[in-house]
Order: C-alpha cells, then structure tokens, then sequence
C-alpha cells in the first residue's frame, strides 16, 4: 500500500492550506471566539472563491455537481481544512459546501427532486434524526418513535434529542419504528418537513460546544405520505448505519487536522519562551509533551490515510473508520491538552484556540459513535459474531 | 429549570452596570414597561465582558431602554439564540433593536 500522496494531491494541500491561512485565518481573529458562521458576504464571496478553484461540494458526487473527490483526497484536505479555530466542527466555516445528507442520493426521483435538488441548490436544510432520549449508541434497539401506517399515510410519535440544525431545517431524516418485534429490521426512515402540522423543536440542548446547539423534537401525530418512506419499509437501519461508518473517516481527519495545529503553535512557543534562564524547548519535560504529540498525529494519520485507502478501493472499511476514529478522536484530545500545558496560562485564554478546540475535542470522542461502540464495532469483526 | 430568562429587572444605571461582572453572559434590556427591546451577548472579545456591554447598552439605551438582566454563561452564544427564538415563539418577532440585524439563519422553536 502506497500513502504518499501524489503530485496533484500535494498541490491540492498547498492550495487549501494557503486558502485557510489567507482567507479563513485573518477574518477569524474579527469574530467572536466562539463564532461558527461568516458575515454573509464573506461567506458568498469565499463559496465563490471554493467553486472557482474547483472544490466545492467536497461530499457531492460529482455527477451531482459535486468536486467528487476520492476518500483520500478528501482526508487530506479535511486536514487542511480544520486547521483553525472553529475548524474542528465548522471547517472553514462551510464555504467547501457540505453534501448534506448523504442518504438522499438513495432517494427516489420525485424525492430527489423535493428534497436532494433543492438541497444542493442551497435552498433547503436538512436535518439526521436518529438519536431518541433512550439511546444514540444502539439505536436500532432504542428507537422507540413509532409510525403506525393508517391508509396512505404514517402517524408517528415519539421524540428525538441531540439533533443538529432541526430549527434551522426544511426538512429532515426521521427514523421510527414500523415493527416493534423485528429490532434492528423494524425500523423506517422518513422525509419530514418541518412545516407539516405535529413537528415541534421543544428546546435547545446546550454542550461544551457554545458555537453550536443540538435540538430536542417532538412528534405529535405526525402525518407523513407513504411517499415520503426512503428506501424499503423497515429498511431504515441500512441507512443509516452506512452513513455511520463512511462518515467517520473524515470526522478523524479533523481532528487530525486541529492537532497538527495545536503541534504547531506549541513547537512554536516552545521555541521563544524562555523559563528560568532557558528556552521551553531545551526542557525534557516539554520535549516529550513535543514527541508525544507527534507520535499521537502520525498513529492517527496513518490509520486514517487506510482508511480512507479501504473506501476507495471499494473494500469493507467499517473495522478500519472504527479504528481510525477512535485513535484519532483520542490522540487530538491528548496533543490539544499538552499544547495547552505547554502553553501554560495563555493556553486557558480565549486569546487562543486551544480552550475551544479542548471543549470541542472532547464531544468528538462521544459523536459519531461513542470510542467505546468502536471498539465494540472492531471486538464483532475480529471476533465474529454479535458479541451477546 | 426555566429556559426563558425570569430574572427580575435592574434600572440601567451607571451603579448598576459598574457592579457588573467582568463575565461572559447573555443579556435583555427592556423599556420601562417591561417589554425586552435587545437580546445581546457579551462574547469572548469583550474588554470586560458583561460590564462593557451594559455600559455600551447605558451610553446608547438602544430602544429605550432603561432596564436589564443578564446571566453569566460560557455557552452565550448557542444561549443568544435560544433567547432570541423563544421571543420569536412568544411575540412572532424579535426585539425592537434586533430586528435591524438579525442573526443569520435564526432557528424556530415551539417550546412547551
């Protein structure tokens, strides 16, 4: 297997990393520390840019309109892309475009056409929600919404938490129970608009992530067309289960990303602030902080980089995402807590990045999976079977 | 726990606001009637966060006003919102002064 990128892929780095150095950095250092959007102008003026150089619609196919680039490539500039403050959730505060929801390339015709076009034209937001009060983790056995066909119609009822960007939707993905005695296998995904009569946002849910909320829903006697079921009647799992795991791979490089920053900054301080007479950089202690860093970025980026390797080729890659996220979600915390300590009182300020990325890091080790349902993904795959 | 501020109200007063904390927070000014004309935050950029923002708020009394609350929070600005849509839901608009410059995008909520 060879890693080493190829001379296009090196020049597509060159030119994200001057991009976000040029471009995002400076505008940054006029918002607020916790900012996760650009003045709207700004914001248009630099999508404009990102579809001049060619790469927006990172996640959109390219028969879609989309930059359609190979998972590695995709690493690679997520690396890049995350090297800022709010680069961590918002990279490069979403100027590359995102793919939205993914699901909907499955989607039939009429509901490409209501929900994936409009979608893509920027012109409707959606929402994934699957996570309910009973459990995220497991949420083939958790869900406990149900949608009870009546003629041509589902009912559903029931309530979802920790959902990103509901308020702000035209639409979104909801999973609900359709046949309680089939588990994982009795369970829908539904198109939702979130105009239709019974959709609440019942609260915001507030985290360590201050930029950014989940939401709280409720569904009373939800009326959704039988039209609007994607995908098979009780074929929801699938879903979003291959969702789950594709998504993870670039979820490590981000963090990847920050933590290559994060080394950065602390090599650099290392290097001019002086203690007792001598520089940061000459203390052991400080010098193994530096190399454990390095060790954390470069496990995290190889195992990313094969990841990502594995999609490409087509290959089950669900073992190597796991794998890939749990090492690179661990090893960003650890580098951004030492880049903090080597920065000693400034590396607490909002003065810097560190104390966001700290906060943020942490989420990355429950979202998209908790590390301990990885290492549950990866026991199943090593040792077969279902592990109860 | 409330998710709408019911803090009871303090003149917006030289005293009152040099008795700020230097905090990050989120804030209300309101009329002498009682009706919330400005939802605002004070953000990590703040010279002394809530302080500098109320003093802000008594040189200019946008809207009128000449009464405040405010709640120290690290999570201000996902808290900003959240007050400004739980307005929306309550009135159908946003505070007087806020309607010149909405924040981008402002969710809905339809909250119990």
């Amino acid at each position: 297997m060879n890693l080493e990128p190829t001379e296009e892929q090196k020049q597509i780095v060159a030119t994200v990393r001057r991009f976000v150095r040029e471009e995002i950095v400076p505008l940054e250092a006029k918002l607020d520390p916790d900012a996760s959007e650009l003045p709207r102008e700004d914001f248009e003026r630099l999508t404009n840019k990102v579809r001049e150089m060619g790469f927006w619609g990172l996640d959109i196919p390219a028969e879609y309109g989309g930059a359609g680039v190979d998972m590695v490539t995709r690493v690679l500039m997520a690396i890049e892309m995350s090297q800022h403050r709010a680069g961590l959730y918002v990279p490069c505060y979403g100027v590359f475009g995102t793919a939205g929801l993914a699901q909907l390339y499955e989607a039939t015709e009429d509901q490409k056409q209501r929900y994936l076009h409009p979608m893509l034209r920027g012109e409707k937001r959606g929402f994934f929600g699957l996570t309910e009060p009973s459990g995220g983790s497991d949420p083939a056995r958790a869900i406990r919404t149900r949608a009870v066909r009546d003629g041509d119609d589902w009912i559903i009822n029931g309530s979802k938490v920790f959902i990103s960007g509901a308020d702000r939707a035209h639409f979104g993905l909801v999973f609900a129970r359709t046949d309680a005695s089939k588990g994982r296998g009795g369970v829908t995904c539904f198109l939702v608009d979130t105009d239709m009569k019974g959709f609440h946002v019942r609260r915001v849910v507030h985290t360590l992530r201050s930029s950014h909320y989940a939401t709280e829903l409720q569904f009373e006697d939800l009326r959704v067309p039988n039209a609007n079921i994607l995908g098979e009647v009780n074929g929801g799992f699938a879903i979003a289960n291959e969702r789950l795991s594709r998504q993870r791979v670039p979820y490590a490089a981000a963090c990847i990303g920050v933590a290559v920053k994060a080394q950065e900054l602390a090599i650099e301080y290392a290097k001019q602030r002086e203690t007792f007479g001598a520089r940061l950089a000459t203390r052991q202690a400080v010098q193994w902080m530096i190399i454990d860093n390095e060790i954390d970025i470069r496990s995290s980026l190889w195992l990313t980089l094969a990841a990502a390797d594995k999609v490409d080729r087509g290959e089950p890659f669900r073992m190597e995402a796991g794998i890939a996220k749990l090492v690179a979600t661990e090893a960003g915390g650890r580098v951004v807590d030492r880049a903090m300590q080597i920065h000693g009182g400034y590396g607490m300020t909002k003065d810097l990045p560190f104390e966001r990325w700290y906060r943020e890091m942490r989420i990355r080790r429950v979202g998209e999976g908790p590390n301990e349902v990885q290492r549950h993904v990866i026991a199943r795959d090593l040792l077969g079977g279902s592990l109860r | 726990m409330s998710i709408r501020m019911s803090k009871a109200w303090v003149g917006l007063t030289a005293e009152s606001v040099k008795a700020l904390p230097g905090q990050l927070g989120v804030y209300q000014l309101a009329d002498a009637a009682g009706t919330v004309v400005y939802v605002g935050f004070a953000g990590g950029r703040t010279l002394f966060g809530l302080r500098s923002e109320l003093e802000k708020a008594l040189a200019g009394r946008p809207g009128g006003a000449t009464q405040f609350r405010c709640e120290v929070n690290q999570q201000y600005t996902s808290r900003y919102q959240e007050l400004l849509m739980l307005h929306m839901a309550d009135h159908g608009e946003l505070p007087l002064v806020n309607r010149a410059d909405p924040p981008p995008r402002l969710g809905r909520l339809s909250p119990l």
